[in-house]
């Protein structure tokens, strides 16, 4: 008695009630489907969330302008910039773990080239903005020190304005106009894509810090030094939190706040918000799949209730099968084998449900899905699992017959 | 003496039926040889059932001894009365017991399935089981599609095909018309003279004369153990002597 033989009654024994077998299936299909759809998205945003965190540089802490108390008013958010290039140096020279820290304004403009324009943002940044950022440069040359102190008219483009200003043609060397003013094409970036909120980080241009706040910004500020914020590259393997707290302590000493104050800055950990994210996705994964798992568990149920249904109804086969020489175990074991092959079969049409299912709701809904065989090799194995679990009750009852009593049963 | 087939000794059987004891049997010794065709009757409640399930390996008795084929079985677990019944006994039953979903070959090769046979060996042991008994060109149909004569002699074929010491046929003829139960005896007739050992339980007389001994129960005890009188004997099943007779040879059930 091997498993083929046994594999060969189960397959007649199912074909026969084909639609009851497809429907005791039904739970354990739809279970594992789920199981692998849900997985699948979780994995998916998860690996996402990794990709920004790893695009946007893993290690951010951004400084912005914070809220500043005139006469007792508090003002909103950036309403005054309270931070400065000064800052930026100091918190770059002056703590350890911090590798670089790039000050920034930003601003929209609509930039012109010949008879197309296109709006989007400018940063006027440091040569810093592109360490920090781990932003590379796909042709052209670097931003330097120089021209940040000549104000030179430069820009370096994003893949997007590249493409909506220059469908077919190498802009660098070439003229723009932003706010009438004549800007010479020093470089391209490479591409970003998306930013964790949805944005597209490559619809941007790149000036000179100083050439943007005296060009480009509407109102130049009354301070030359100030900016809106400033982005911190923390060493690898450093703590966040320290160096959090250092960057805290050193602008609060520098804007010379007292103890009863607030801070007149913000402090963002741009890898928290994201990993804030990442969890509450992991929950929502999770639950669904708590769901799965208990469709799975129901369609257990099912399968031990079919199985129960078939061992009443072929006694007199288990009878005579025994009288003929068939063991308990040999009994077991065939319908063991039936309950297995049932969950397996329900198994793998949810595998090829759950890929499919997978698959559409990439194409339709635009999550990002991802399949890793792990998942579906679990989930596989667990619907085969269900049907030993599920499936040895109803075996033992058929192997714990009389044959003398199944025999006569009609 | 060859080792008989069936040797048993004061064997008992005692059911627990709603808290009380019934004994089915009472302390049966009898000997069957090799090659005897022997016939088992008596009324209902006679214990002839219990008798057939003890000796078909199918239960075990509360007490007693049972040797089949030289071997005590009496006392087996289940796992090895199972691979006992494989080997040696074959049965026929009064509903044939075909299992509908196989055709007639799957359904003879079905007790090759326990037995541990070769799996290249089942076709042809199963076909050659068919056509001794004349449904060699039948063996790709179903149970349905046969008649009720058929469907026994496939039945006789699966109980054949281990080559069993012993034929346990049970009422083989109690669902066939009169004719087609001649043609059923006329195969057991056939095989008994190949020298196959024939157990049959029935409660026809016709039936019962078909065999050369006859074993009579009432109450749970052998009553009568007879030869039937024929007219060309063939000197098998001699009643032993001082085993389980409960009245001579030759009487009883009427001259042929």
């Amino acid at each position: 008695m091997n498993l083929y033989i046994n594999g060969r009654i189960a397959v007649a024994a199912l074909r026969v009630n084909k639609l009851r077998s497809v429907l005791t299936m039904l739970g354990i299909i739809i279970g594992v489907a789920a199981v692998i759809v849900m997985v699948g998205v979780g994995a998916g945003a998860q690996a996402r969330v990794e990709e920004q965190i790893r695009l946007l540089g893993s290690n951010l802490i951004v400084v912005m302008s914070g809220s500043v108390n005139q006469g007792g008013a508090r003002a909103g958010q950036g309403t005054q910039w309270t931070i400065s290039e000064d800052d930026a140096i100091a918190i770059q020279t002056e703590l350890e773990s911090i590798v670089a820290a790039a000050p920034n304004v930003r601003g929209q403009v609509q930039i012109v080239h010949g008879n197309l324009n296109w709006g989007t943002a400018v940063i006027g940044a440091t040569p810093e903005f592109f360490e920090v950022r781990d932003w590379q440069l796909e042709s052209g040359r670097a931003l330097e020190v120089e021209d940040v102190r000549d104000i030179e008219r430069v820009a370096w483009l994003g893949q997007t304005v590249l493409t909506n200003l220059f469908p077919d043609e190498d802009p660098v060397g070439l003229t723009v106009r932003i706010r009438n003013t004549p800007f010479i094409i020093a470089g391209t970036l490479v591409g970003k894509g998306q930013s964790g909120q949805g944005q597209d980080q490559d619809d941007i241009i790149v000036v000179p810090l100083s050439t943007a706040k005296k060009k480009l910004l509407g109102r130049p500020p009354a301070d030359p030094r100030v900016v809106a914020s400033i982005t911190v590259k923390v060493a690898a393997g450093a703590s966040m939190i320290s160096a959090e707290e250092h960057i805290r302590d050193l602008l609060r000493d520098r804007h010379q706040l007292q103890a009863f104050q607030e801070d007149d800055f913000i402090l963002r950990n741009l890898a928290e918000i994201m990993r804030t994210q990442e969890a509450s996705s992991k929950v929502l994964a999770l639950l669904l799949a708590a769901v799965a798992s208990v469709s799975l568990l129901v369609g257990g149920i099912g399968i031990m209730n079919i199985m129960l249904v078939s061992v009443t109804e072929r006694t007199r086969e288990i009878g005579l099968r025994m009288a003929v020489g068939a063991r308990g175990r040999d009994v077991l074991s065939q319908f063991l084998v039936e309950a297995v092959l049932l969950s397996l079969l329900g198994g793998g049409i949810g595998v090829l449900l759950g890929l499919a299912g997978s698959a559409g709701i990439g194409h339709f809904a635009g999550w990002r899905v991802l399949i890793e065989p792990s998942s579906v090799l679990l989930s596989f194995g667990f619907a085969g699992l269900i049907g030993v679990f599920f499936g040895f009750y109803p075996a033992r009852q058929a192997a714990a017959l009389d044959p003398i009593v199944a025999l006569r049963r009609d | 003496m060859a080792v008989p087939v069936i040797e048993t000794r004061d064997l008992v059987k005692t059911y627990v039926l709603g808290g009380q004891e019934v004994q089915a049997l009472r302390g049966v010794s009898l000997v069957i040889g090799k090659g005897e065709y022997v016939a088992v009757m008596g009324p209902s409640g006679s214990g002839k059932s219990t008798f057939l399930n003890l000796i078909g390996c199918l239960d075990t008795p509360t007490a007693g001894l049972y040797r089949l084929d030289g071997t005590d079985v009496s006392a087996l677990p289940a796992e090895n009365l199972a691979q006992v019944r494989n080997r040696k006994i074959g049965f026929v039953f009064q509903g044939f017991n075909l299992l509908p979903r196989l055709n007639a070959l799957q359904n003879v090769e079905m007790p090759l399935l326990y037995s541990g046979t070769n799996r290249r060996d089942w076709r042809r042991l199963a076909e050659e089981r068919l056509a001794a008994v004349g449904l060699a060109e039948r063996s790709h149909h179903l149970p349905s599609q046969l008649s009720g004569g058929q469907q026994q002699r496939v039945a006789i074929a699966r109980a054949l095909v281990n080559t069993p010491a012993l034929i346990l046929a049970d009422e083989p003829t109690g669902a066939l018309d009169s004719r087609t139960g001649e043609e059923i005896m006329g195969i057991f007739e056939r095989l008994n003279a190949e020298g196959i050992t024939i157990v049959l339980v029935t409660h026809e007389h016709d039936i019962a004369r078909c065999a050369r001994r006859i074993l009579s129960f009432r109450d749970g005890v052998l009553v009568r153990d007879e030869n039937v009188d024929r007219r060309s004997p063939m000197g098998r099943g001699p009643t032993e002597p001082g085993i389980g007779a409960a009245s001579p040879v030759g009487t009883g059930l009427g001259a042929p």
